[in-house]
């Protein structure tokens, strides 16, 4: 059984416009002590994925569908006395922004200790051991002066690693991480994922990495989803999505990042714009966009296919060729 | 293009930006956001400038189009001083400028053509109203975007429609530099390669020459002729851009190289990284001597007493540390 198993998720967004279906029909599992990297534009729904997990979802959004199992245990409907045990305790969270995900009014030691109180039976002084200790962890220098500072006195990347002390404090088995070094400079994202790779061996628990950047997945991750519109369009190990897209969008993502090598000559970027969720088109919704786009993907959605083993997309085209590519080398063998 | 890209079209001498901070009741404190920075631009040359953030990088743009006065320094555009008034007026009608943030650098109560016609209307460039819409399209067009957008406003639009409304406008008074301060960092990834592309295009046909700012190494990697990196309000190093990638000299870059997430597991997982200790000090209280002597894992005691020279090792690659030689054998 695997720690999380997340199943045709579906949350949707009630505004005055409409229905805008953020995440339609996801599911993926996540094994113990592994990194999960979520990939996509903005309004792909990576994060809004990560806030039904938790349940943190504004107002206007609710789970229409699917499930959610941590450790077998259905989250989905479960209610609000459950998630307060999950919360925290078995799945934390970070936020991209580490400027305004901290109380300015409040010393960083008590927002670390009420954290830690209210999850654990651990008295004050216990408590503020731990959050020493926590401190410690993630390599902030002077812990004890730091506990007693407020959170504009800490640069950015001393904030993010404060919150990740807080996330970290009640050992949680998940960590989700919503593009946590977004905010930070290179040299200081450097050193946070640095931190956060180090902390995941060495704790064994299992990180949801939600970001934009390549870069950061092909350092971290053990398996990439590529979302685009609310739902996935391709799954699978890190070597074999970076090295063997089957998805014409995340082909388009590959070929839009500048490398090392591409100086000198023109990139080739995705067409036109993202998606307007509200009115999503009958089929494939990267079709519009999609240069290689036949007439299959306008009349009708690709479900998921699985390639092999390791590796599954939605997409028309690139699943039959390499299917077939794979059954031609497999009779060759 | 090998002809055009000699002379230096802007000479940038010792240029410094102090900002008056006030520290306590009664006291201010300079800042030097930008100090004793010396570089030129060559005509139909991109020149990328990195660092992290409050390294002075921004300042530097924006005082070499003097939006902030410089405290020091001289400006030499084309081999002349900008110094009066009537030099600035003209220097501003061949240099101009594209801003970060595409949201909030576009009045919202103004249509897309009255914001791209506002330089035209600032410097008087068009006799007649028809004159003055020609030219709009024509400029939309550069960009690529539609003539009926010329009657919205700048809300109607996505954050990558937005900054090509911003070249737009910068490309309006037909300039021949451009500051382009981080101008895709804003952006989606597969907008941001759309909106490099043109900012390679319009270099192209219309022979512009850029200071393009940003913080994503990879980018300027792909768009630069040549790279300055800066640390604290100094340059560190400044060199050609492969040469800067391939054998960076000064400590920082190094790091500063070896930190970029490479878009490939394999050598990712193979990449050492040269990690740096702590945090940028603060520019109030700036170290004596080299700036980056507090990070820096070979500082000695000579980078604490002076700050080491901006000076040529190679053809053509600038460097300012005293320990160059010894490190780089």
């Amino acid at each position: 059984m695997s720690l999380l198993e997340v199943k045709n998720l579906q949350t949707s967004f009630f505004t005055d416009a409409g229905e805008v279906r953020a995440v339609n029909g996801v599911s993926f599992n996540l094994e113990r002590g592994k990194v999960l990297g979520i990939v996509g534009e903005s309004g792909s729904g990576k994060s809004v994925t990560a806030y039904s997990i938790m349940q943190i979802l504004a107002d206007t959004g609710k789970i229409v569908g699917g499930s959610v199992k941590l450790d077998g245990q259905e989250l989905v409907g479960a209610g609000e006395k459950v998630m307060r045990t999950v919360r925290g305790n078995k799945i934390s969270i970070i936020f991209q922004d580490p400027m305004t995900s901290l109380n300015p009014t409040y010393t960083i030691g008590h927002q670390l200790m009420e954290a830690i109180m209210l999850h654990t039976d651990r008295n004050k002084q216990q408590a503020y051991e731990r959050a020493v200790e926590m401190l410690k962890l993630v390599n902030v220098n002077e812990p004890e002066r730091r506990m007693k500072q407020y959170p504009h006195e800490h640069s950015g990347g001393m904030r993010q690693r404060v919150m990740i002390a807080m996330a970290l404090a009640c050992e949680p088995d998940i960590l989700i991480a919503d593009e946590p070094t977004t905010a930070l400079d290179v040299t200081i994202q450097a050193q946070i994922l640095e931190l956060m790779q180090s902390l995941q061996r060495e704790l064994g628990m299992a990180i949801i990495m939600i970001t934009h950047d390549l870069g950061v997945v092909a350092q971290l991750c053990d398996e990439v989803i590529v979302m685009y519109a609310g739902s996935i369009c391709e799954q699978g190990t890190a070597d074999e999505i970076f090295y063997h897209p089957c998805h014409e969008y995340t082909k388009g993502l590959m070929r839009s990042i500048p490398s090392v090598d591409s100086a000198g000559t023109k990139l080739k970027p995705i067409t036109g714009t993202p998606i307007d969720l509200l009115n999503m088109p009958k089929g494939c919704p990267f079709a519009p966009r999609c240069d290689a786009a036949m007439k299959i993907c306008i009349q009708q959605r690709c479900e998921r296919m699985q390639i092999n083993d390791d590796h599954a997309a939605a997409c028309w085209m690139n699943v039959k060729a390499a299917m077939e590519r794979q059954s031609d080398e497999g009779e060759e063998a | 293009m090998a002809e055009t890209k000699n002379a230096p079209l802007v000479d940038i001498r010792h240029l410094k930006k102090y900002f008056n901070i006030t520290v306590g009741a009664f006291q201010t404190k300079p800042l030097k956001a930008v100090d004793d920075v010396s570089f030129f631009i060559n005509k139909g040359e991109t020149l990328g400038l990195v660092g992290e953030s409050g390294c002075g990088k921004t300042t530097v743009g924006r005082t070499i189009l003097q939006l902030y006065k410089p405290t020091g320094g001289e400006i030499y555009y084309d081999g002349k001083p900008v110094k009066t008034k009537r030099d600035l007026k003209e220097f501003r009608t061949k240099a101009t400028m594209v801003f970060q943030d595409p949201y909030s650098s576009l009045n919202p109560r103004m249509t897309v053509s009255d914001i791209i016609a506002e330089p035209l209307d600032v410097h008087d460039l068009c006799k007649t109203k028809e004159e003055r819409r020609e030219r709009v399209l024509e400029l939309m067009n550069y960009v690529g975007l539609n003539s009926e957008h010329a009657s919205r406003y700048a809300h109607e639009f996505s954050g990558g429609q937005r900054q090509r409304i911003g070249i737009a406008r910068s490309l309006a008074v037909d300039p021949e530099f451009i500051v382009c301060d981080e101008p895709v960092s804003a952006l989606d990834v597969s907008i941001q390669a759309q909106v490099i592309n043109m900012f390679d295009e319009l270099q192209d046909k219309l022979g512009l020459t850029y200071l393009f700012i940003a913080h994503d190494l990879l980018v300027v990697r792909h768009i630069s002729d040549r790279i300055a990196v800066m640390y604290l309000g100094k340059m560190v190093e400044l060199a050609n851009a492969k040469e800067i990638y391939d054998h960076p000299l000064h400590p920082y870059s190094k790091s500063l190289i070896s930190a970029v997430p490479v878009p490939d597991p394999k050598i990712a997982r193979a990449n050492v990284r040269i990690a740096l200790k702590g945090d940028i000090p603060s520019p109030l209280n700036a170290p004596s001597g080299c700036p980056f002597r507090t990070r820096c894992q070979y500082a000695c005691d000579k980078c604490a007493e002076s700050m080491p020279e901006f000076k040529e090792v190679s053809a053509g690659h600038f460097v300012a540390c005293h320990r160059t030689a010894e490190i780089n054998d």
